[in-house]
């Protein structure tokens, strides 16, 4: 099968999806990111592999703390680095989307990072740019985010290494969200044993149990003893219609508070992907708590995304070593 | 090219006398940094034989990993491996020892040295490497080795660390 991602000889093209991404390459990115981590700690947080290119952030919609975290990453690369709010100018004037890359390949772009509410839109635009060009999918409608989904398993990974003997448990709504799906195909790839999904039926996907996870509708019960807990956000912008009754009662029945935390493993981790919305899928006391790394997957998600372009970006003219 | 014989030294012999000439090396405010992979195995080694002179001169040390300094990334990539460089003492003002095994091009250690720079500003950096092949592209050449030898472009000497840990050379030549 023809992947986009990869080039002929099996190497890392673009980063569109975390589907069809090989153990190797998860894993080149997951170790790469180990060694940006500490270079942020220094008196000079920069390394010079991306000076003199260019990496355009292309924002069909909006996110401020994923182009920020782009925009340092690869800044902290050495690239310079163009972030375009689209969907305030040119597309607004009725230009296409291969137009704008058009232009910005004609001003010598050389990356571009890629955020669109439709879904393949990044796929869309890695299939027309020229071979030197490379795309990174920061979220594709209900599709992918595979950077996010990347970072969370390098977050897990940091605190709990042995993944072959986690239980993973994602909490809420599962249907809207690209992130979930990008961290069930990547904590499956890597061979994580146990995967729980913990939603109402209204905001599962059809069908969710064939990527292999184990379904859940009361929030007690899919806690027990978990390891790691991944909430998602209520995503009220993507809601058409009411599949909830009210956000008071999402709170009562698929909140994080800390007597259901209680019922995971006492060492376990709970990340959140931001933005949160306390007192709607997470308790305040929950979210600032011991056992919460939601910060700190903020901080890896910017050694994630320097460790996806210093792999894309290297290596035009010869072979892999 | 006609092929010629080439008997390579015995690294752990070579390790020995470089751990001799290295010792008056080690001063106060002095640390040593391996470079990725054969420098820090020779490190750890030296830092056991010469335990006491650095224990006394209270000397420090650390790893450096170069593949996100390095001036071939553009033709080659990233190397599928890399390790976090680990510069855990403060490098302003200290006389850095650079040790890497084996000598070529020279554009390793200007690598190494851009990033050391990332960390602060030595008071100055020296080299130690196990052998000096030959070859040198750069006004760079190692203060301290403990065998020279003079190698064709299309031969690659290589530290190899079995595992007891005892190290040797292997020379590995190919077609051109």
């Amino acid at each position: 099968m023809n992947n986009p991602q990869l080039d002929a000889d099996g190497r890392l093209k673009h980063l569109l999806s975390i589907e069809g991404l090989p153990k190797k390459i998860l894993n080149q990115i997951l170790d790469t990111a180990e060694s940006f981590v500490g270079v942020a700690e220094r008196e000079v947080k920069k390394v010079p592999l991306l000076r003199g290119k260019t990496v355009c952030n292309l924002f069909f919609e909006n996110s401020t703390r994923t182009r920020t975290t782009f925009e340092i990453a690869a800044k902290r690369l050495s690239a310079d680095v163009i972030s375009l709010n689209v969907n305030a100018s040119s597309q607004s004037k009725g230009e296409t989307i291969l137009d704008t890359i058009n232009n910005l390949i004609a001003m010598h772009a050389d990356m571009f990072v890629v955020r669109h509410a439709q879904s393949g839109a990044a796929h869309f635009i890695a299939q027309h740019v020229p071979a030197h060009i490379h795309v990174i999918n920061a979220g594709d409608g209900r599709h992918s985010h595979p950077t996010q989904g990347l970072l969370d398993v390098f977050t897990i990974r940091k605190y709990k290494p042995d993944l072959h003997n986690l239980r993973v448990a994602i909490v809420g709504d599962i249907l809207h969200s690209r992130v979930a799906r990008s961290e069930i195909h990547a904590l499956t790839t890597l061979g994580v044993p146990e995967i729980r999904v913990i939603a109402p039926k209204t905001l599962l996907p059809t069908q969710v149990e064939k990527l292999g996870v184990h379904v859940y509708h009361d929030i007690n019960a899919g806690l027990k003893d978990v390891d790691v807990v991944m909430m998602l956000r209520l995503q009220n912008e993507r809601m058409n219609g009411a599949m909830l009754p009210s956000v008071q009662e999402y709170f009562k029945t698929y909140g994080l508070t800390q007597e259901r935390l209680a019922l995971a493993k006492p060492d376990a981790i709970v990340m959140h992907p931001g933005p949160m919305n306390r007192g709607v899928e997470i308790d305040s006391s929950v979210a600032d708590g011991r056992q919460s790394v939601i910060l700190p997957q903020v901080t890896y998600g910017i050694a994630i995304r320097m460790a996806v372009m210093a792999i894309l970006a290297g290596g035009q003219a010869g072979g892999a070593q | 090219m006609t092929s010629r014989k080439i008997t390579l030294p015995d690294a752990e012999v070579l390790l020995q006398t470089l751990a001799e000439k290295l010792k008056p090396l080690l001063q106060p405010n002095t640390a040593l940094v391996g470079i990725q992979s054969g420098g820090v195995w020779l490190m750890q080694r030296l830092l056991t034989m010469l335990d006491s002179t650095i224990a006394a001169n209270h000397i420090e040390h650390g790893t450096l990993d170069v593949s996100f300094y390095r001036d071939d990334y553009a033709q080659r990539g990233l190397k599928i491996e890399t390790r976090p460089s680990q510069i855990t003492f403060d490098v302003e003002g200290k006389h850095i020892i650079l040790i890497d095994d084996v000598f070529y091009t020279g554009r390793t250690t200007r690598a190494a040295m851009n990033e050391l720079f990332d960390y602060g500003r030595p008071a100055s950096i020296s080299l130690v490497a196990l052998i000096n092949r030959g070859g040198r592209e750069l006004p760079i050449t190692p203060q301290i080795t403990a065998a020279d030898i003079t190698l064709h472009s299309n031969q690659n000497l290589q530290l190899i660390q079995n595992a007891d840990g005892i190290l040797s050379l292997e020379l590995q030549t190919s077609s051109e």
